[in-house]
């Protein structure tokens, strides 16, 4: 214990101007406060000094890459490990100057994986929670039961107080163990993972509970949490940790952000906003298959359908014309695709067609993907007949070519007879056409043939390697049989 | 509380059981001495510690007689005297059976109290008293003791306890680095202590010559050779060190959580495993010196006991205890009644290791 750490654990703290907290007295600024932490197993560095700090009444979730040091940091907080250097304190205490009862009277912790490999009954269990405020030769008083049955009551565990912890659910059970964490009273609570072994359905009931409690009890949450949507729909802030450090520290709207979350899990992430509740989904994607420079004309849920299929394959993504506030707006930036959108209900400006005809151009390959494309949507229309190599989504109707006065020789038929393809082929299909020379109506039949004779040797002859190149091959046999479906046209 | 009344009716029905089989025993033997004159005898036995009481109450006689409905408890004293026990059954029940059935009774409870003890501790199922090498500890000592005479400072009781005593530390010695003990290590190192003593005991034994028999009836845990000194030694070591862990109970409760469950629940964790395994190993320790390595008490009477009040320590160590203590004087009292004699050992292991196979199959101890 240092001079510092004496100083303010003999009372001579700070005044705090944050509200107090009612049940817990000593609300001094941060709850949690984390300084310079680090932590090593043997040569391996797993925290390089970390700083952070929680509130009270505040949920914080800590999200990061398996291996990230999120166990290892809340056990540095719980007292469980003693940092190499650094130090932690709750509500101004250095934690590693405390008894173990006196720290856990500050802390509780919500395991990850429970040991409850015995049959204790639920309420023994969460009595246990009463441990620390007990000496050993003490009976429970009127305050312990008190403390148990409303922890009981509030995780709504009272109702099965009797059965055996072997006899609940895994929902449940986190429940009881909730519950045994706030019979603790600590004004610290610390949660490693705690929907880990839940279905979707629990990990939601179980975090509204943690939010809740939190907000109500006026705790500190700090929960490890590896779904990321779910620390961003009920965290008030998120602590993104990577490698040992805190690469992002705010509000989940702001750190669920593709690109900082890319570089913390060191994988491709898409980060869309959800219609539902107004959060946000985010989806790690495979290994890029493809990189094929793509534009999708069209809209609504074919667009964004061909633009997420294509987005997770790796395909570089540009979408327009297109109304702004299209459903395949959102799937459009959640991939970073370049979006040309224009005022719904008005006729498209020159300018807007023009910009996307640059990115039309500058495209390998055009996806036309919408519900419909009639004479209506001119825009489309003229964006796609320009295409060097177009491909249409399966299920596009493309209209009658007669009822557009426009349409030349040449092109009347070209929306007609441009190769259709199913959602799931389409990296496939894309990635072979953009490595061939294009799909004029020549070209096109030459393509058929190619399928053709694919089909017939089951997708390995050096036709098919000349043909749909090296990425469309090997690890994808789907994509032999999409196109196959795509030609039956 | 629940959990006490619980633990209060449970205790006083296992410790009428105790009582019960103690006075049973008394009654069985090559003389069959009717139950009454086992109870007299034992009450006038009761009456030999109380002699300083007697004195006041000889002094006291006409004040008895003058305020005769007042001081009871004085008059209870005085009762035994009045029961007319041939001086033959009283010295059979009070000097030759009942120093080794309690001396059964203690080594049985504090057995199975340290059993339980370490199989919480080591939440392991097959945990028993001696896992940190107790017992063969104390078998190198009491063999030392037997076959070597001349070499050996100590009698063999003091020696058995020492060595046991000396084993289980070492133990623990070699399991420890920087300040922790995992109990996973401490097994390990447990059962590598106790193979290396065992090749010990096995190089005495062949060098035994003519005290080989003795040997051999120590190593299978014996009673015949039980006296009052034994008792007086033992007795008080098993009882505080029972007291003393079941003070721990609620400790051991939370440490079955697990060792990181625990620091959060505010057990110091290193801390606590070493007062228990302390006090488990000196109260085992006790137990084997005066009556050699009995199997089985402390591996099964936990489980069943388990298995019947669940897994609460508060209620689980106390009960463990009484029935041990039960188990082991309904044991000895049938091993010394076969023809043969046989060392308890052997009973309890016989009638154990069946009864504990059958629970195995009908119930399900997959675990704690």
């Amino acid at each position: 214990m240092t001079d510092e750490h004496r100083a303010e654990s003999t009372g001579d703290r700070p005044r705090s101007t944050t509200e107090r907290t009612p049940g817990h007295p000593t609300g001094v600024s941060p709850a949690i406060e984390v300084t310079e932490v680090a932590v090593s197993y043997g040569e391996e560095s797993v925290l390089q000094g970390i700083s952070a700090s929680v509130d009270a009444g505040e949920l914080v979730g800590l999200v990061g890459p398996n291996g990230a040091g999120k166990t290892t940091l809340l056990r540095a907080i719980s007292g469980a490990l003693d940092p190499d250097r650094g130090t932690v304190r709750v509500q101004g205490q250095a934690v590693s100057a405390l008894s173990s009862a006196a720290a856990s009277r500050r802390i509780a912790v919500v395991p990850q994986e429970p040991k409850l490999g015995f049959s204790f009954t639920v309420a023994d269990l969460v009595e246990m929670g009463r441990h620390p405020h007990r000496s050993r030769f003490q009976a429970p008083t009127q305050s312990d039961r008190e403390h148990v049955r409303r922890a009981m009551e509030r995780t709504r565990t009272a109702q099965f107080a009797d059965r055996t912890i072997d006899d609940v659910s895994g929902g449940e059970r986190q429940r009881v163990l909730l519950a045994r964490a706030l019979a603790q009273d600590a004004p610290v609570l610390l949660l490693d993972e705690p929907t880990a072994s839940l279905d979707l359905n629990h990990a939601v009931e179980t975090m509204g509970l943690v939010r809740d409690l939190v907000a109500e009890e006026g705790v500190a949450g700090l929960a490890a949490i590896h779904d990321l949507e779910l620390a961003a729909r009920f965290c008030d802030r998120l602590l993104v940790l990577s490698d040992g450090e805190i690469v992002t520290d705010g509000p989940p709207s702001t750190v669920l952000a593709a690109d900082r979350l890319a570089d913390a899990f060191d994988a491709r992430i898409a980060v869309e906003s959800a219609p539902i509740d107004g959060g946000r989904t985010v989806r790690a994607l495979d290994e890029p298959a493809i990189d094929t420079r793509v534009h999708v004309v069209g809209g609504g849920e074919a667009a964004a359908g061909a633009i997420g299929r294509l987005g997770e394959a790796g395909a570089d993504l540009s979408l327009g014309p297109v109304p702004e506030g299209d459903r395949a707006v959102s799937t459009a930036e959640a991939f970073d695709a370049a979006v040309v959108a224009v005022p719904r209900f008005c006729a498209v400006d020159a300018g807007a067609i023009e910009r996307a005809r640059t990115l039309a151009d500058e495209a390998e390959v055009v996806v036309l993907a919408a519900e419909r494309v009639g004479p209506d949507a001119p825009a489309w229309r003229e964006s796609a007949r320009a295409a060097q190599r177009l491909v249409v989504l399966d299920g596009t109707d493309v209209g009658r070519e007669a009822e557009d006065p426009e349409d030349d020789a040449t092109s009347a038929d070209r929306l007609a007879t441009a190769p259709r393809v199913g959602r799931e082929a389409l990296p496939d299909v894309v990635a072979a056409l953009a490595s061939g020379p294009g799909t004029t109506p020549e070209e096109t039949a030459r393509a058929d043939r190619r399928r053709e004779a694919t089909l017939a040797d089951g997708g390995e002859g050096a036709e098919d390697h000349r043909g749909m190149g090296s990425d469309a091959d090997g690890g994808h046999p789907s994509g032999a049989d999409a196109i196959g479906e795509a030609g039956d046209d | 509380m629940y959990a006490r009344r619980r633990t209060a009716s449970y205790s006083a029905g296992l410790l009428g059981a105790l009582v019960a089989t103690v006075l049973a025993s008394a009654a069985i033997g090559s003389v069959d001495i009717p139950p009454t004159t086992v109870v007299a005898a034992v009450l006038n036995g009761v009456a030999i510690p109380a002699g300083v009481g007697l004195a006041i109450a000889d002094l006291g006689l006409p004040f008895v007689d003058a305020s005769l409905p007042l001081p009871v408890p004085t008059l209870s004293t005085t009762e035994p005297f009045s029961y007319p026990v041939g001086s033959t059954d009283q010295t059979i029940v009070v000097d030759l059976r009942l120093p080794r059935i309690l001396l059964a009774a203690t080594v049985g409870c504090g057995l199975a109290a340290a059993g339980t003890v370490m199989q919480g501790l080591f939440r392991n199922p097959l945990a028993d008293p001696s896992i940190v090498g107790v017992s063969t500890g104390a078998a190198v000592g009491a063999v030392a003791a037997i076959t070597l005479p001349a070499l050996v400072p100590l009698g063999l009781e003091p020696m058995a306890f020492a060595t046991g005593l000396l084993t289980a530390f070492g133990v623990y010695w070699i399991a420890t680095e920087n300040g922790r003990t995992p109990v996973a290590t401490l097994l390990l190192a447990g059962v590598a202590v106790q193979a290396l003593l065992g090749a010990a005991i096995s190089y005495l034994l062949i060098n035994s010559g003519q005290s080989m028999e003795e040997v051999v009836y120590w190593l299978m845990g014996n009673l015949h050779a039980a006296t009052w000194s034994d008792v007086e030694f033992a007795l008080p070591v098993v009882a505080l060190g029972t007291a003393a862990l079941w003070a721990y109970a609620a400790d051991m409760n939370v440490l079955l959580l697990g060792e990181e469950d625990a620091h959060h629940l505010g057990v110091p964790v290193e801390r606590t495993k070493r007062i228990l395994l302390a006090l488990a190993t000196v109260v085992t320790a006790a137990g084997v010196a005066v009556a050699g390595v009995i199997g089985f008490v402390g591996l099964i009477v936990p489980h069943v006991l388990r298995l019947v009040v669940g897994p609460d320590h508060r209620i689980l160590l106390p009960t463990s205890a009484l029935a041990g203590g039960a188990f082991l004087v309904a044991a000895d009292t049938l091993a010394r009644t076969t023809p043969e004699v046989l060392p308890v050992g052997i009973v309890t292991a016989a009638a154990g290791g069946p009864f504990f196979l059958y629970l195995l199959r009908e119930r399900e101890v997959h675990r704690l």
